[in-house]
């Protein structure tokens, strides 16, 4: 294995929507009259195989592909079946072949509407003979098993990146991505702050109530049928219900049993796995599309970026200001805030203090169901371990900001967001999330309170 | 339905090496939670850098005592880094911390740009680094029965791993039960009940606790080098449901005693099988698919660990007076 070569199958979602692929060969969008098979070629070294000549034969069309400048290739094709894929070896750059040159030809089944992937690992062939034989590469599609499944956001490149050294359109690329991608994480971050905030408690079952809201808009748009907003609509509506339900069934009964806070970490750790494997229990553990179309571009200058990403951000920032406003000027807001300052205090103010966790588990998971949702449309796709994924990032984004308050959230999620896709400017794509997570650690070392935190909290 | 093959394959677990290497990475578990009080959720990491220390220093040619040293030096490096900055910190900070620093682990790890030395997401292969334990057997190649189990004596799951790895947790169970009577083990437990007092006796907190964090993380990288034994390392397989596992193990057989560790690896890990093939044998596939009765049996888990920790926090062989989980 020790040449491996880095050969990313795009997947539906990234082939798709990559950039002004255009630039590289043309693009290919599979509709639901056609299909795409595609691939990236990588010399061994990691950079891109240009100029590489592909065939790729089935019933009644061959098409020929090239890959571009980024190393890319697809090919479009209009009838369903198997397809055979030729590298010609000749057009390889000097001095590469292929890893297993039995994998050339190599067949792909396509279904209409889909992309698929075809695989050809460069650099020395494989020696090793032993009792396992190679893991099989993506282009034959096996159903891999849920550990070895991609994690939305962390596999796939992130939406608009494009390789290449650092230039001012890629800065401004990756800032602007990560602006959409902070914004969409804060509205995620805001809810976990807030439960903390007020009940003390670290909630590691935040990422589901994120993956429900994606969940529930690909169920309501891609089975029901409806369209995507009121699907939304209704995913955030129901989020914020299972949030009230939750700490009426579990939560407020453990603060009545005066279950200690380590423990209560512990089952929120325990409801996590609980809900992750039901979520994969009914939809198994690939990744689903909310949309399945794919998104128009809209280029701003330099910028890069998809309608239902503007759209997305656009009712994120409305959100957040509602909230916001809630927060300051209305008086549950104010009591609110009391009681994430002080519950005792609260409490003998006059505040129902066990009435403002509810009202507040329910705004948080409706605000996490959202966070799903229009993440779930920024990612592409959606799967069982999205707010898993993610959830790491909230901490992070909530300890930078200050556990406990709202609008640290808010602006550790826009620095972490801008953290995670700036980083890809310098670090490979598929580490950019250790980024972040080095900046929590980082944090808490040097100001455990966070940006906005008081130092009273660390303990 | 064929009950005899069931009770092998659930006895099997019993002392499977996946059930040894859990039952130590609990152990260590143990040390920092049981003992001391520390919320560690990278158990895993420490897992994956044993790991990746032991199979890519004997990928390098290294002879088997050397890379079992860069396995234990990665964790030791690891705990430092980790426990440095957040120690003096409350226990839910080490909590994100642990299992933020797992995923960098994790993370980098799978990383495409080291498929050089890791392998990336694919892992490396189980034969590139079995060989010098193998070639330590002093058992001949063939396979051996010992009354239902029949394995091979040498290859990748056979009885000299189970002997080797079911030694080890021995080793440290011997090892924890002397430490829990120890003054040094008295120290730590004053320190998981009420740090403020221990403190005000003169005792280095800090010190101790990283003295614990080490200790745990070493044992957690040897589970790690019994874990990859059977299989290949792969990272993925390695990441946060591999900490709660342990977690969930650790508070089934009971924090802070001897033998909790080793009966909740074998609980859970006999549960699992038993639940699997049970549910093959009786659910017909139109109504599970085979997979689906895998992820059903991973829903009791998370369920059993909620209601284990609210209702019995102290275990099955723990005792409810010794162990306040509510450390801070």
């Amino acid at each position: 294995m020790l040449a491996l070569l880095a050969v990313l199958v795009p997947t539906s979602a990234t082939a798709a929507s990559g950039l002004p692929l255009a630039a590289a060969t043309e693009a290919c969008a599979p509709t639901p009259e056609s299909a795409c098979i595609g691939g990236t070629i990588r010399t061994a070294a990691g950079e891109p195989a240009v100029g590489v000549a592909l065939q790729v034969a089935g019933v009644d069309e061959t098409v020929d592909a090239t890959t571009g400048p980024d190393g890319r290739w697809s090919a479009a094709v209009t009838s369903a079946g198997t397809y055979t894929v030729t590298l010609d070896a000749a057009t390889l750059p000097a001095g590469e072949t292929l890893r297993d040159p039995a994998q050339n030809p190599r067949t792909v089944e396509v279904t209409l509407g889909q992309s698929a992937g075809a695989l050809f690992p460069l650099g020395a062939p494989s020696t090793g003979g032993g009792d396992t034989d190679d893991p099989p590469s993506g282009g034959e599609s096996t159903t891999p098993a849920p550990e070895a499944s991609g994690e939305p956001g962390l596999d796939s490149p992130s939406p608009g990146a494009r390789g290449g050294g650092i230039n001012w359109d890629r800065v401004a690329q990756q800032t602007v991505a990560g602006l959409v991608f902070g914004t969409l994480l804060a509205l995620a971050s805001v809810g976990l702050s807030l439960i903390f905030g007020t009940t003390g408690l670290s909630n590691f079952a935040h990422g589901e109530q994120v993956t429900l809201g994606g969940i529930l808009a690909y169920l309501f748009t891609q089975v029901v049928g409806l369209p995507l907003l009121l699907s939304g609509a209704i995913a955030v509506v129901l989020a914020a219900a299972s949030g009230w339900l939750q700490d009426a069934v579990i939560w407020h009964p453990l603060r009545k049993r005066r279950v200690g806070m380590t423990q209560q970490l512990i089952v929120t750790i325990g409801l996590a796995i609980t809900l992750q494997y039901v979520y994969q229990f009914f939809l198994g553990g690939s990744s689903l599309r909310i949309v399945r179309s794919n998104p128009q571009a809209v280029n701003i200058g330099p910028v890069y970026i998809t309608q239902q990403s503007l759209i997305s951000v656009g009712i994120a920032v409305v959100v957040l200001g509602a909230v916001s406003y809630f927060l300051l000027a209305t008086r549950i807001g104010r009591a609110t805030r009391a009681v994430s300052d002080n519950p005792a205090l609260a409490a003998a103010s006059g505040i129902t203090v066990d009435r403002i966790i509810r009202l507040v588990w329910t705004v948080g998971a409706g605000l996490a169901g959202l966070g799903g949702v229009t993440m779930g449309l920024y990612l592409n796709a959606t799967a069982w371990n999205m707010g898993s994924t993610l959830l790491l990032l909230m901490f992070a984004a909530v300890t930078l900001g200050g556990l406990g308050t709202a609008f640290g959230a808010l602006a550790g999620s826009i620095v972490i967001g801008l953290v995670v896709e700036l980083s890809n400017l310098v670090i490979p794509s598929d580490m950019r999330y250790a980024g972040a997570l080095v900046i929590l650690i980082l944090v808490l070392l040097l100001r455990p309170q966070g940006i906005l935190g008081r130092a009273e909290r660390i303990g | 339905m064929d009950w005899t093959r069931i009770l092998s394959n659930v006895a099997g677990e019993l002392i499977a090496p996946t059930t040894a290497a859990y039952a130590l990475a609990a152990i260590g578990l143990n040390v920092h939670f049981g003992l001391t009080g520390l919320l560690n959720f990278g158990q895993a990491g420490f897992m994956l850098l044993g790991a990746y220390g032991f199979a890519i220093s004997t990928i390098a040619g290294w002879p088997l005592w050397a890379a079992v040293l860069v396995a234990i030096g990665c964790s030791v490096v690891f705990a430092l880094v980790l426990g440095i900055p957040t120690l003096k910190l409350r226990g839910d900070y080490l909590a994100i911390v642990t299992i933020a620093a797992a995923e960098i682990v994790r993370i980098v790890g799978r990383s495409t740009a080291l498929t050089n030395l890791t392998g990336a997401s694919s892992g490396l292969r189980g034969d590139s680094y079995k060989e010098t334990f193998q070639e330590l057997s002093p058992f001949d190649d063939g396979t051996s029965t010992i009354g239902p189990f029949t394995y091979a004596n040498n290859a990748s799951n056979s009885w000299w791993v189970r002997i080797v790895g079911w030694a080890l947790v021995l080793l440290a169970c011997l090892l924890i039960w002397r430490l829990l009577n120890s003054p040094w083990g008295r120290v730590l437990k004053g320190i998981r009940e009420d740090e403020d007092a221990v403190r005000s006796l003169g005792k280095n907190v800090y010190g101790y606790k990283m003295q614990a964090l080490v200790l745990g993380g070493v044992i957690g990288s040897l589970a790690g080098v019994v874990y990859v034994m059977p299989r290949a390392v792969q990272p993925d397989s390695m990441g946060r449901p591999m900490t709660f596992w342990v977690w969930t193990i650790l508070l089934l057989g009971g924090a802070a005693t001897v033998f909790g560790p080793v009966l909740g690896s074998m609980l859970f890990w006999a549960a699992l099988m038993l639940i699997k093939t049970v549910g093959r044998e009786l659910i017909p596939s139109t109504v599970m698919r085979a997979e689906q009765i895998e992820q059903f049996g991973w829903i009791v888990v998370g369920v059993t660990l909620m209601l284990l920790v609210i209702f019995r926090p102290q275990g099955i062989l723990g005792d409810k007076k010794e162990l306040a989980i509510n450390v801070r």
